[in-house]
């Protein structure tokens, strides 16, 4: 017989806002996983010393070492806003499709809004 | 023939009524972390553009050296039990599945170790040379 797409017909179903908002959530928790791995390397080199410190330093300052990190900064406050929205499911509200629909726009908003502070506050 | 009582053949297969510990630890952990990560997360963006000498007095700070271990034994725990969440979801292999959960426990203890270990070097050593 032929290969037929299975229901939901994943390949041609446009996935709603909430999905994205879900997926980037464990996609963003996994990546931040894997970052507290570096962060606990970069404890350990700064107990080591100042030459370990430097060496990790100049990675970090790096345009590579840079974009990581304000990406697992995003991520961070990403996964914060989105992991609140789960804390308020927990009471058991806010199951609506409308306030679903509106609440992963404010979720989104909300992390932006905070790198936006971030960013303004290193430049000043 | 099977001589066991129909008692010995079903003890140990039903909950163990811990069910929901990992989930609602979860929840305890996020909580914590909701200012902790705001709190890091300013500090991490200027990262960058600090010394040695900066880190290690920030570092050896009380409260900093306080709400530094927190953030990251509770990372570590709350990434742990979501790690773990995450293979169960994807690894239909059972034994791929217990390795898999094996292996994210012993690296978080590791992690955990190096990090307690690390900060208290700095804390009450400092950082030599």
């Amino acid at each position: 017989m032929k290969e037929r797409p299975l229901s939901p017909h994943l390949q041609v179903y446009r996935l709603p806002l909430t999905a994205w908002v879900s997926i980037t959530h464990r996609a963003t928790g996994v990546f931040l996983s894997l970052g507290m791995i570096l962060l606990v390397v970069f404890l350990l080199a700064i107990a080591q010393g100042s030459e370990s410190f430097g060496l990790v330093h100049s990675c970090l300052q790096s345009l590579a070492g840079r974009l990581f990190l304000w990406g697992w900064i995003y991520s961070l406050l990403f996964h914060l806003c989105h992991g609140f929205r789960h804390l308020i499911w927990d009471t058991g509200h806010g199951f609506e499709r409308e306030t679903l629909n509106r609440f992963a726009a404010y979720e989104i908003a909300a992390s932006l809004l905070l790198v936006l502070m971030l960013i303004l506050l290193v430049s000043i | 023939m099977n001589y066991q009582t129909p008692l010995a053949r079903v003890r140990g297969l039903g909950s163990a009524r811990q069910g929901s510990h990992d989930w609602w630890m979860q929840r305890v952990s996020a909580i914590a972390l909701l200012p902790l990560s705001l709190w890091l997360a300013a500090y991490l963006s200027i990262l960058p553009n600090v010394t040695y000498e900066q880190v290690i007095r920030w570092i050896s700070l009380p409260w900093n050296t306080v709400l530094l271990l927190s953030f990251i034994l509770l990372s570590l725990y709350h990434a742990m039990l979501g790690l773990q969440v995450v293979i169960e979801d994807y690894v239909h292999n059972d034994w791929m599945k217990l390795l898999g959960t094996l292996g994210i426990r012993l690296v978080s203890a590791f992690l955990t170790l190096s990090t307690v270990f690390s900060v208290l070097h700095i804390v009450f050593l400092g950082g030599h040379g």
